[in-house]
Parts: C-alpha cells; sequence; structure tokens
C-alpha cells in the first residue's frame, strides 16, 4: 500500500449566490502522506475552509457546489461515497477543529459529557467507561479532572480549544484538519495549544491538515506546506524547501510582508493591489494583476503546475516553461 | 519647547463591576517624544486599550496625571478639551465597527470638518477630504462609496484619513493592522511610516503582535494585567529581554524561519481575573522564577540602564 493519504485531484467548488458565482476553490491540487502535518496557508478568503469542507464532504450546499474533482482518502473516492458512508468516515477517521471552539461544542453540557458522547458514538464502551476515557483525554490536553464537570462558558478562551482538540483526538482520528485553531489565542496560550498539538500528533500518529495565515506557525509545526492564492495551490513543497527557496512571486511578496523580529531594520516589501474578487477572477494566472514579475503572457494563460524539483511543485510561468 | 509630547504619571483607571473593582489600568508611567512612537504591547485584556482612551480622555481616570505638551489633560475645560481631541486622534481596530455605515467614504472623512467649523464652502471641503484621500492612498473613485463597500485595507485607510483630517500632532493607534491580511498590513504599516515622517506625528501604537510592534517603535512597553512590567528600546527588549513575562512573551512568537531554533518557554495557566487582584507581582501565578517576596511585595518599575526599565524583584 502506498504512503498516500490524502489526494485532492483538480478540485473546484463555486458557491452560486445572487451577486455572482464565487470561485472559491479553483483547480486544486494537495496529496498528503500517512501521519504528516500539511500547512495549508493562505490569506482571508484564499478557499482554505472551502477546501477542508469538501475533504469532509461538508460544503453547504446550497449555495455551494462541487463543480469538479476528485478527493481521495485511504485509496477511496470520498465524492462516490453515500452520505451514511460519509458520517462513518467523519466520524472515525477524519476530525476537524474550527476557529471558534464555541461553534463545535454544547454550551449546555458538561465537558466530560460531551467528550464520552463522541467516545460512545465510536467505541464500544459502557457509559461509566466513556467517561473516564473522557477525563483521561481532558488530562492529555492539560485540564485537571475536578474541571471536568464545568460546561464550557466557564472556562477561558485556550481551555475551550483544548476541550475541542480532546473531542477531535478522542475517536483517535487518521487526520485532523485544524481550521485556524489558534488564530482566537493569545500568543502565550497559542504556543500551550501548539504544544499540544505537538505531542499528540506524536503520541497518535495522526496527519494533520493544519490551515492557518501564520507562516510562524508553519515553521513551527508543519512538515509540508502548500500556499494557497484565489482557491488554487500556487506552490506546495517541504517545509525547508519552502522557506528557503520560495519560487511563486506570491510566495515571496508573503514573506516580504511580514516583520522580521530577528533583525533591527526591517524594510517591508507589501504586495501591490489587493486580493481579486472571487465572482470576477482575473483571466490567465490569477496572481498577475499584483506580480512584478508578471509578463504580457500571464494574462491570458493559465500557468499549469510543475513539479521543478523533487516534491516542489510551482504554478507559475516563469517556471511552467512558458518565461 | 521640549522634547517630551506626552507624559503619564501613575494613571489608573478602575471599573466597577458586580464582582469587585477590575484594575484595568493600575498605576501606570511612560513618556513619548514628539516624532516617536511607543509600542504598547500585551495579550488580551491587559488594559492596553483603556490606557489609549484615558490618554485621550475618551474614558475618565480613576488616579494619575496626564499631560500633553506640559498641559494637565485631566483638568482641562470643555474648549481646551475641544481644542486638544482636534490634535489628539484615535484609529481602531475593526475599521467596520468604527465608520458609520450611512455615510459615504467622503462624508465620513470630511465630518471632522464640518464639526469642527474648520472649513466655509463646499468647494474647499471637497477638496480637503480629496487631498486626504490622496494622503492615505484611497483613489478620488471611492468618494461616494459606503463602508460595507471596500475591503478591510481601504476601510482602515478611511479611518486613517479621517483621524488626520484635523492635523493632529498625537495619534493613539489600537491595533490598526490587527484585522488585516498580512499583504495588506504591511501596506498600512509602511503608510503609517510615511506620514509619521511627513506631519511629525507621534504615536501611542498599541498591539498584540510583537512583529508589529517592534517593526513601528522607537521605545516599546510591555503590559500585563493592567501593569507595565518592561519598557525598553525596540531593540535591546529583543535581544535581551528582561522580565520572565517579557521572555516567555518573546519565546511564543511563532517565527517565520527554519534556519533558527529557539528555546520555548511554555507559561502554566491563564491570564488571571483583574477583579481586585492580590497584593504582589502580577505574574506571580504563572512565573517560572518567582521568589517568596514576590507573592505580597509589588515590584516597582525600575530604571536599569539609559533607555531600560523593568518591574521585578527577580530581574534587578
Ligand atoms: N467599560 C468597561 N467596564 C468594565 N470593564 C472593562 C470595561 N472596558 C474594559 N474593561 C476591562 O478592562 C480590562 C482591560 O481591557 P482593555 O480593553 O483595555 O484590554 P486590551 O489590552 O485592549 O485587550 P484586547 O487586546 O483584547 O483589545 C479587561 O479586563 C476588560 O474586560
Ligand atoms: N456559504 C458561502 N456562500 C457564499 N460564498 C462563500 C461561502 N463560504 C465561503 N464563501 C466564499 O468563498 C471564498 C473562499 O472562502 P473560504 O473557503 O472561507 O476561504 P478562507 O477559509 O481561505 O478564508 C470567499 O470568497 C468566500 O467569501
Ligand atoms: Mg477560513
Ligand atoms: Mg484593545
Amino acid at each position: 500500500m502506498s504512503d498516500i493519504l490524502l489526494k485532492i485531484e483538480d478540485l473546484t467548488v463555486h458557491y452560486i449566490t445572487d451577486d455572482g458565482t464565487v470561485h472559491a476553490v479553483n483547480d486544486l491540487n494537495l496529496s498528503l502522506n500517512k501521519g504528516e502535518t500539511l500547512g495549508l496557508v493562505g490569506e482571508t478568503g484564499a478557499g482554505k475552509t472551502t477546501t477542508a469542507l469538501s475533504i469532509m464532504g461538508l460544503v453547504p450546499n446550497p449555495p455551494g457546489k462541487v463543480i469538479n474533482g476528485e478527493v481521495e482518502f485511504e485509496g477511496e473516492k470520498l465524492f462516490e461515497k453515500s452520505e451514511a458512508e460519509l458520517r462513518q468516515v467523519r466520524g472515525n477517521k477524519i476530525s476537524m477543529i474550527f476557529q471558534d471552539p464555541m461553534t463545535s461544542l454544547n454550551p449546555i453540557m458538561t465537558v466530560r459529557d460531551q467528550i464520552a458522547e463522541v467516545v460512545l458514538l465510536h467505541e464500544n464502551l459502557t457509559a461509566k467507561e466513556a467517561k473516564e476515557k473522557a477525563d483521561e483525554m481532558l488530562l492529555k490536553v492539560g485540564i485537571r479532572a475536578d474541571r471536568a464537570k464545568e460546561f464550557p462558558h466557564q472556562f477561558s478562551g485556550g481551555m475551550r480549544q483544548r476541550v475541542v482538540i480532546a473531542i477531535a483526538l478522542a475517536c483517535n482520528p487518521v487526520l485532523l484538519i485544524a481550521d485556524e485553531p489558534t488564530t482566537a489565542l493569545d500568543v502565550t496560550i497559542q504556543a500551550q495549544v501548539l504544544e499540544l498539538m505537538k505531542e499528540l500528533k506524536k503520541e497518535f500518529n495522526t496527519a494533520m491538515v493544519m490551515i492557518t495565515h501564520d507562516l510562524g506557525i508553519v515553521a513551527e509545526i508543519c512538515d509540508n506546506v502548500a500556499i494557497m492564492y484565489a482557491g488554487s495551490v500556487v506552490e506546495q513543497a517541504g517545509k525547508e524547501e519552502l522557506f528557503t527557496n520560495p519560487k511563486h512571486p506570491y510566495t515571496i511578496g508573503l514573506f516580504n510582508s511580514i516583520p522580521d523580529i530577528d533583525s533591527d531594520d526591517s524594510v517591508l516589501k507589501p504586495i501591490k493591489g489587493l486580493m481579486p474578487d472571487p465572482t470576477n477572477l482575473p483571466t490567465g494566472c490569477p496572481f498577475h494583476p499584483r506580480c512584478d514579475l508578471a509578463m504580457p503572457q500571464c494574462s491570458e494563460i493559465l500557468p499549469k503546475r510543475t513539479e521543478i524539483s523533487e516534491n516542489h511543485y510551482v504554478k507559475c510561468l516563469l517556471f511552467d516553461g512558458g518565461g | 519647547m521640549s522634547n517630551t509630547l506626552l507624559e503619564v504619571k501613575n494613571l489608573k483607571k478602575y471599573f466597577k463591576t458586580t464582582k469587585g473593582m477590575l484594575h484595568a489600568v493600575d498605576d501606570i508611567s511612560f513618556t513619548i517624544n514628539r516624532g516617536e512612537t511607543l509600542g504598547l504591547v500585551g495579550e488580551s485584556g491587559c488594559g492596553k486599550s483603556t490606557t489609549g482612551r484615558v490618554v485621550l480622555r475618551l474614558l475618565e481616570s480613576t488616579a494619575g496625571e496626564v499631560l500633553f505638551g506640559g498641559a494637565d489633560v485631566l483638568a482641562f475645560n470643555k474648549k481646551e478639551l475641544r481644542r486638544f481631541r482636534e490634535n489628539a486622534q484615535i484609529v481602531f481596530q475593526d475599521p467596520f465597527a468604527s465608520l458609520n455605515p450611512r455615510m459615504t467614504v467622503a462624508e465620513i472623512i470630511g465630518e471632522p470638518l464640518v464639526i469642527n467649523k474648520k472649513t466655509s464652502n463646499r468647494a474647499d471641503l471637497y477638496k480637503r477630504v480629496i487631498k486626504l484621500m490622496d494622503t492615505v492612498g484611497l483613489a478620488s473613485r471611492f468618494e461616494n462609496s459606503y463602508p460595507h463597500e471596500l475591503d478591510g485595507g481601504r476601510r482602515q485607510r478611511i479611518g486613517i484619513a479621517r483621524a488626520l483630517a484635523l492635523n493632529p500632532s498625537f495619534i493613539v493607534q489600537d491595533e490598526p493592522v490587527s484585522a488585516l491580511d498580512v499583504s495588506i498590513q504591511a501596506q498600512i504599516l509602511n503608510l503609517m511610516d510615511e506620514l509619521q515622517k511627513e506631519f511629525k506625528l507621534t504615536y501611542l501604537f498599541i498591539s498584540h503582535d510583537l512583529g508589529v510592534i517592534k517593526h513601528v517603535s522607537k521605545n516599546i512597553a510591555v503590559m500585563y494585567l493592567g501593569k507595565i512590567v518592561e519598557m525598553s528600546d525596540y531593540s535591546s527588549i529583543f535581544k535581551n529581554p528582561l522580565h520572565p513575562y517579557t521572555k516567555a512573551l518573546l519565546s511564543a512568537i511563532p517565527i517565520p524561519r527554519v534556519d533558527k531554533k529557539r528555546e520555548r518557554i511554555i507559561l502554566e495557566g491563564d491570564v488571571p481575573n483583574p477583579i481586585e487582584p492580590p497584593p504582589g507581582c502580577r505574574f506571580y501565578g504563572r512565573c517560572f522564577c518567582r521568589k517568596d517576596i514576590c507573592k505580597d511585595t509589588d515590584p516597582e518599575l525600575k530604571q536599569v540602564s539609559e533607555t531600560r526599565f523593568v518591574a521585578c524583584h527577580v530581574a534587578t
């Protein structure tokens, strides 16, 4: 059996609204090996969450619609599965953590009962055993058993997010999709949560898609990185390679936009212009209007995904034999 | 003319709550020189915005002094306060919430000029609004747009143009780029920098992002639970943080680099409750180098070198 756990091919997802068709995900390609952590990086509206929802089979329909493409998980095509089969996959194999912990917590249930409920759904245990397992999971995420009978509102943001992680890991998933899990947290609390995720990932050998807009978090915990722009992965590579040898002009622009706390006089070189309107994407390469290296043909030809060195993919005419 | 524009002395702001007094800002002092930026950094709820608001007298203080160009802001009468408000402005984090959704871009930017009777005719007002839009990099074609029709970066440019309308010398920047994507954040940070140089502006720049704070500041003050725990020139604090909280905060920032590994200090627990805090150092419960004295004796902010101050029994 191959090591590939998740493979997304030519995924295109639209949201059909009164204001037009939002091209949320366009011809997106990605792959993830077992036990590996992939950072999915992009700015607001790049299509990160939509990509994650597609993997889960949870794109809201309407207005969302998968137009084209394939998601393969453990060698099986997810879009060919029935809703019941998908629910099985979601419960037992893939878990998702959302940015705002309150969206996935039940406000009127104690945190212990919420975890036990998930455990019962997936494991053949008595109610008492499920509660014990819940306390064990809470302890793993650093919450003492004497607080297990409290409700989410009695916890701080960081603690709530830890409860959500405990729930997500309670059924021991093969793949964990974390959608900006620390964006709402303060840095010292974020550091706690990231540390915890790193440890748990090692212990359970879970593969993970870490969705974030923060390249610092990627440097911290990912093995591979995919950079998204306007619904498409424009560059994917191993972490070391992407950070030391970025190729796509957008990736380079992102790095130049971040203040560097290790040097005294950092000059910011922002990317000019704004994100394109997703209901009206530019022709050719969607980044060309903001690109300092754009050539005349960039407004006409959509670049193909090119492997420029082993496991380093770029979607840009400069590397497509077109430049 | 003295070089100091703003001097804050022993400033306190307590809020009455049903559970007791909340010490949002608890005895802080700092100065900002003309044309310079003091960066105020700290985690959610530590009192950054409250500090900014009390300094501008948008909130009444509980105790302390605020001197602006040597004048006692807290003693200003109505007329003096009005003049002060022209001279001292604020830019907010959420450009959406702070802009009137029913007014056009031109109306929002021009409003301070109209309210303060700084213009006598429509043609002059129009000319000045267009000039302000140009100053902050907003194309004049947006003059009749409404804030909700624009993206976050442009909305923040409206907020900045409005703050500049009355030619202020001082601006409190309260998380002005926190809601923006990095590529847009960099554009706005560069704009603030250019404006500061062009108009000799003095900034109190509030952010929870140490990277941003380092980029914009001459001096940096680190707040924890209503107190300034460390204050320093922008460079030394990153090279050699003195307060244990500053050390933990710096080590917690994820750095977008793969060539450097740093020692991580993971703090236990969460920020404690600011309501009726116990005596002693506010950081005591989470500190990894605490001593007995820290438990009941509140450390004062002490000067340790020409540019550095720290409030810690252990570090000094
Ligand atoms: N009007 C108010 N009444 C009661 N408490 C308040 C009020 N305004 C602020 N506080 C409290 O004062 C403390 C400091 O709040 P402040 O808004 O200054 O923090 P901050 O550092 O700006 O945080 P953030 O980074 O989340 O913006 C907090 O505990 C807050 O809950
Ligand atoms: N339910 C929805 N209806 C209509 N448009 C949507 C919906 N969800 C997302 N979008 C649009 O799809 C695009 C991609 O969004 P999203 O996947 O949430 O991006 P990200 O997570 O990278 O910020 C955006 O333009 C967004 O406004
Ligand atoms: Mg999202
Ligand atoms: Mg604030």
